[in-house]
């Protein structure tokens, strides 16, 4: 039987990458929920809060934008702005050009994994190199990252000792610690040889014109200390109004995302250094980056811009743990990516329409989102949207017949006697494809067909009698 | 591709435009999270370095421990931040090569590097490095010790104050411990790409 996309994925997913994925979120959200509980008398009213200055912020963007653009102008950055990915590629690219600079290394920006920048770098000669640990373990497998936060989520330790050996970084030697040493050794020789270094902003401050990057590797610091160009690819939903909103949000990302109260370096960026300081990009830019997300503030769904890119909606949800990230074919798995992602598709909205389908709508990840977005409810207007707009579903039983069944009264009661067949039937020879799949793994109960409608009849007649015999 | 500016900006004002009334900003005191257990505490030093302990940082009172800690590891190459070092130097041996200039072109030559914090977070460990205090951003990350040097009033106890405190240096960082990953399943390893030893030391 013709199943979803997401679920022939989860069907070729092997067992051991299915172990990895689930021990790995698992761990992390129980970590993250002791700590929020532990450090807070009220985390749930600081999720709502959250939620309600990024509300605030998506609803404001037009006069937030220019804000932060004049504030950041006075600081000294350049600021871009590309509507779709081509525009993006294009001013990453004439920035370097200009410099003559053939080596970008970056710090993680999910934005450049939307518009698939290093593959159209690479072409035109410049090469880009993936300074966090997991991401580079990603780029030298030619692999995509299955985690927001833990790209490498579905790897283990073997495999990556493998890639290692193979692209010339030693023997084989498959100690976490000997991975690492051997990354850090790597990767400081090409920090220092770059050109410009390339991050992304988990926030950005409108009033202030503040830059807010966080990492635990440090990569971004050193992509920011040693070259001398900086290029930030910055989504436009990315602002908060305050600085003042930092010390909420800093809080929350860090516990929501990697279960630490502060991530290791949370670094703070108005503009290039000041004369005279040794270390630092004398040039910095900021690329703000719309590629469909004005699509989405215009539809019913522009909640899911409030995402921080935490990761705890996946770390969290039964769908992701068992499907892991590739099956989502997209830059955003999980339940973030499944409003995400076919809304970032645009015209290729039918391609992800299998998404929003995949879920229990068991509201896990509504209730640890950091900016309380309601994921569950926007899950069913994108199924309502992919209806309408005539996406596939395959494993359903067509419903035609259903409706026939439903809208006369004649065929529903005989049907109802009818079901009775089915106790006798082995679920094998029915000859339904979807009755398959579905009693492949399950047993059905014993009919019951016309019991509710007995219990409905004879409490009716009660009640009238009771009633005649009041009057 | 400046015509973009104006595209999204006119895409926004079209998707905003049907909303009867724009969500406002909330209202909210600035400690809204202040970890509760902390709120009390008085001396936030001494919160600070129980706090920077919970992520493996260290802190330190005195300048000979620092210099017994770097013996003892046989760390004897390192930068000193040219502000700092008069009032350093002493406790530091003949064994010790300290530069006050830092080579970019041998960064694996330096072992240590000493900076000035302006300030730490007591809540949550953290030491504070801007631009002004610490010029040399290689000096405070590539040495796989990083000391960084700070005064007892200048310790703040939680995130909101030191927010309200970020000025308009134009890079800050915080620095919670020494640079981790977990990224090769899940297990915790330091010293990635910046220091595997991140140690705050006291004075005045």
């Amino acid at each position: 039987m013709k199943t979803q996309p997401i679920d022939q994925f989860a069907c070729t997913l092997p067992p051991e990458k299915r172990q990895s994925v689930y021990n790995g979120t698992k761990a992390t959200h129980e970590k993250r929920t002791k700590l929020l509980a532990g450090d807070f008398a009220d985390p749930d009213r600081l999720r709502q809060l959250a939620g309600e200055v990024k509300q605030h912020v998506i609803e404001n963007l037009d006069t937030l934008l220019p804000q932060v653009e004049e504030r950041l102008t006075a600081g000294g950055a350049q600021v871009h702005w590309a509507a779709d990915a081509a525009a993006a590629r294009r001013h990453v690219l004439a920035i370097l050009q200009r410099r003559g600079a053939t080596r970008l290394v970056k710090a993680k920006t999910m934005v450049s994994e939307e518009i698939e920048l290093a593959p159209f770098l690479e072409a035109h000669g410049i090469e880009c190199l993936e300074t966090d640990l997991g991401e580079f373990i990603v780029q030298i497998d030619h692999d995509h990252p299955s985690h927001i936060v833990r790209p490498i989520i579905h790897k283990n330790r073997r495999e990556i000792a493998t890639s290692f050996e193979k692209n010339g970084l030693g023997a084989y030697n498959d100690a976490p610690e000997v991975i690492t040493r051997r990354a850090r050794e790597f990767m400081r020789k090409k920090y220092l040889a770059a050109d410009a270094g390339m991050t992304g902003a988990n926030f950005v401050v409108a009033e202030s014109g503040r830059l807010v990057v966080v990492t635990n590797e440090g990569n971004s610091r050193f992509s920011l200390a040693a070259p001398k160009c900086h290029i930030a690819l910055v989504g436009i939903e990315k602002l908060l109004p305050r600085d003042r909103d930092l010390a909420l949000f800093l809080n929350l990302l860090a516990r929501s995302a990697t279960a630490q109260q502060l991530t290791v370096y949370t670094e703070f960026i108005r503009g290039p250094r000041a004369a005279g300081q040794p270390d630092g990009p004398e040039e910095m830019h900021v690329i703000f980056v719309d590629n469909g997300r004005t699509d989405v503030l215009a539809g019913e769904c522009r909640e899911i811009l409030r995402c921080i890119r935490c990761g705890a909606c996946m770390n969290v949800c039964p769908v992701y743990r068992q499907v892991s990230g590739h099956a989502y074919r997209s830059v955003y798995p999980g339940p973030v990516g499944a409003v995400l992602s076919p809304l970032l598709a645009g015209e290729d909205f039918l391609e992800k329409a299998d998404l929003p389908k995949a879920s229990s709508l068991c509201g896990a990840c509504n209730e640890v989102c950091p900016v309380n977005i309601p994921i569950p409810d926007l899950l069913l207007r994108l199924r309502d949207k992919g209806k309408r707009a005539g996406a596939a579903s395959p494993g359903l039983p067509p419903m035609g017949p259903w409706a026939l069944l439903a809208s006369q009264p004649v065929v529903w009661k005989a049907a109802l006697i009818g079901g009775r067949l089915l106790d006798y039937i082995p679920p094998g020879l029915i000859p339904v494809p979807a009755m398959h799949a579905w009693a492949a793994s399950r047993t059905l109960p014993k009919w019951r067909g016309g019991v509710f409608r007995k219990w409905l009849r004879q409490r009716e007649k009660r009640k009238t009698e009771t009633g005649e015999r009041k009057a | 591709m400046n015509d973009d500016r104006e595209v999204i900006l006119s895409r926004m004002r079209g998707a905003l435009a049907p909303l009867r009334k724009r969500a406002a900003y909330p209202n909210f005191p600035d400690d809204v999270a202040v970890m509760r257990e902390v709120v009390d505490w008085k001396d936030p030093w001494s919160v600070f370095c129980e706090r920077t302990r919970l992520v493996n940082g260290e802190s330190m009172e005195r300048v000979e421990d620092v210099v017994a800690l770097l013996k003892a590891n046989h760390w004897l190459h390192g930068y000193c931040d040219p502000q700092l070092w008069p009032r350093l130097a002493p406790a530091f041996g003949p064994e010790f090569t300290v530069e006050t200039a830092f080579d970019r072109t041998r960064v694996d030559d330096y072992q240590f590097g000493i900076t000035r914090a302006v300030g730490a977070i007591a809540e949550t460990g953290t030491l504070i490095l801007s631009d002004a205090s610490t010029s040399c951003r290689l000096g405070a990350l590539a040495p796989w010790v990083h000391i960084a040097v700070l005064r007892r009033e200048e310790v703040m106890a939680n995130m909101a104050q030191a927010v309200a405190l970020l000025g308009d240096d134009p890079n800050i960082i915080w620095v919670t411990g020494p640079s981790k990953t977990a990224d090769v399943e899940g297990i915790l390893i330091e010293g990635v790409h910046g220091p595997g030893r991140q140690i705050a030391l006291l004075l005045g």
